[in-house]
């Protein structure tokens, strides 16, 4: 192990969005098979990461996975308000992927 | 080979798409265009209001270009969750322009017209006999919810779709639908895998989004085949990628596991993807697992207050550097001010870009280090009026507060719009998500046949 990198120079996609007006999903998709099992393997990525980077109770945090075929880790929190209600700051969801993005990977 | 070709000319009906595009579908000799028009993404405002999300020029244009294609080859063309909620005021707005366009172009053909708005008091009932449960993170369903929602829609899977290619329809248009609905309705209808055709209807409700550089304002080709289907975009700037397809399933969903329609849940957690040519994936083994019982999702919609915001730019360091401390001023002068009125009709909310305007409490930086900072100053309250008066004192407030150490004494805040307030109207709230028990899942959608 020489050092980390972060994800944002190693994945090919690091998004946010709806799923449905109560979810909000994450998805970091690795460009091929080798970065995505390496990532997986680190053990970095989990459940209480999400939960701690998000600053939420790890009960909120609905779904934590890797989904091999698409070489991708998903992870699926409730909204902190429901879409497009008092109190929304973001509608579709599409903006709430930032502090995924320097999660760092031993490398 | 025998396959089925389904044609996707957008993401969104009205959204757009490149004509070359379309008739290089054309070419391709597809047995159905389909098109998703609706969807929950643009909150609840569309379903609560009765509005569109697109407007009726960019429906029609887009429609038009379907319908001509249509009649001319004989081939079904459907539209799912028409006018964008799919509630009865957005299917009569659709298909007013659908009349239209057949008008004007001397387009004849029998049309399905499909409905999805929910009856209250059938409703009511299957709540009385237990028969609904909540979708996610929500609270049970109560009688209020239900007299509070200005619209219920219940949400149609694939089998209404297929009921009205039965009856010969060859123009379907359909209320609230499953994205995947109206791409998959064809291909089960002929025999094809309902896990494949719907998974494929889940890559092409997006248009071409699944390809890279992705947009769904472009058109997508499904080509459903016996054991796999391939996506293969139609704009040869574009191209499918192993990568983006598989990215694609993904897309919106809580997990790989949940392709969730009233057919059931499409698992696609064995799928494999592969290459098939430079521009074109092959998809195989989706798997659908069929439910127990038949559950249908139902959304529905309530007003909860009236909004007006006020928006300004804030460029002075002294201030910038002590906004929390001219927040706190400004809700504490707030409250001095109408300490007549009960705290519970009105809220007032700062969303302060430069510092956690995107994600609010879910902002991890808690440092300003922008030369600048946007203000939205919000008010929401239980009428138009007292949101108007409140936004009023809370924008003047802050335009003269005080802060400590202020030297620009003549005003804090840059006002881009001459009215600076803004009345935007009522604000809704998605007060029903939940799934309701049937026992055919064509009971809550009437067919009617129209001939054009």
């Amino acid at each position: 192990m020489t050092g980390t990198v972060k994800i944002k120079d190693i994945a090919k996609v690091v998004r946010s969005k709806n799923a449905g007006p109560f979810e909000l999903t994450f998805d970091i998709i690795f460009k091929d098979k080798e970065t995505y099992e390496k990532v997986k393997h680190s053990g970095v990525i989990t459940k209480g990461l999400i939960a701690k980077l998000y600053h939420i109770p790890l009960e909120k945090v609905l779904y934590f996975g890797e989904f091999d075929p698409a070489n991708a880790i998903k992870a699926t929190i409730v909204r902190p308000v429901d879409s497009g209600s008092i109190g929304e700051t973001d509608t579709y969801g599409a903006q709430q992927h930032a502090p995924l993005l320097d999660i760092e990977i031993p490398w | 080979m025998r396959e089925l070709r389904i044609l996707s000319p957008v993401g969104m009906l009205g959204y757009g798409f490149p004509e070359e595009s379309f008739q290089e579908g054309m070419r391709r000799s597809p047995d159905a265009i389909a098109v998703d028009a609706g969807s929950t993404d643009a909150g609840p405002h569309k379903l609560g209001a009765g509005v569109g999300i697109v407007s009726r020029w960019a429906t029609k244009r887009d429609l038009t270009f379907m319908l001509k294609a249509g009649c001319e080859r004989k081939i079904p063309v459907l539209v799912g969750s028409a006018g964008g909620s799919g509630a009865e005021v957005h299917l009569s707005w659709t298909l007013d322009i659908v009349k239209e366009i057949a008008r004007e172009n001397d387009l004849h053909f029998k049309m399905a017209v499909i409905h999805a708005e929910m009856d209250k008091d059938y409703l009511r009932r299957k709540l009385k006999e237990d028969k609904v449960k909540p979708l996610g993170p929500v609270p049970e369903l109560t009688p209020k919810d239900i007299d509070d929602a200005i619209r219920i829609v219940a949400v149609m899977g694939v089998h209404p779709h297929m009921k009205a290619l039965e009856k010969g329809a060859d123009v379907i248009i359909a209320g609230r639908s499953n994205d995947p609905a109206m791409f998959a309705a064809p291909g089960i209808n002929e025999g094809y895998a309902p896990g494949l055709a719907l998974h494929m209807g889940k890559i092409l409700e997006c248009g071409a989004m699944a390809s890279t550089p992705g947009t769904t304002s472009d058109c997508m080709m499904g080509y459903l085949r016996q054991d796999h289907f391939v996506v293969e975009p139609l704009n040869p700037m574009r191209k499918c990628t192993t990568t983006t397809v598989a990215a694609h399933t993904l897309y919106e969903k809580s997990s790989p596991l949940h392709i969730i329609g009233p057919e059931g849940i499409v698992d696609v957690t064995g799928c494999e993807f592969k290459q098939e040519t430079e521009r074109s994936v092959r998809v195989s083994g989706s798997k659908l697992i069929k439910p127990d019982s038949c559950w249908v999702k139902l959304e529905g919609a309530s007003m909860v207050a009236y909004r007006t915001i006020s928006i300004a730019g804030v460029r002075d360091p002294i201030m910038i550097n002590q906004i929390d401390e001219c927040e706190s001023a400004v809700r504490d002068a707030v409250s001095r001010y109408f300490k007549d009125i009960p705290m519970e009709d009105y809220k007032l909310i700062f969303h302060i870009y430069g510092k956690n305007g995107v994600m609010g409490e879910l902002e991890p930086q808690k440092e300003i280090t922008s030369h600048e900072i946007g203000i939205i100053l919000e008010v929401v309250a239980k009428d138009q009026a007292l949101a108007n008066t409140i936004c009023a004192f809370a924008r003047s407030t802050l335009m003269h507060y005080s802060y400590k150490g202020r030297i620009a004494t003549a005003g804090n805040l840059a006002f881009p719009y001459a009215p600076s307030d803004i009345p935007t109207g009522p604000v809704y709230k998605f007060n029903i998500h939940h799934l309701v028990q049937v026992d055919d899942p064509c009971e809550l959608f009437p067919i009617e046949l129209v001939e054009i």
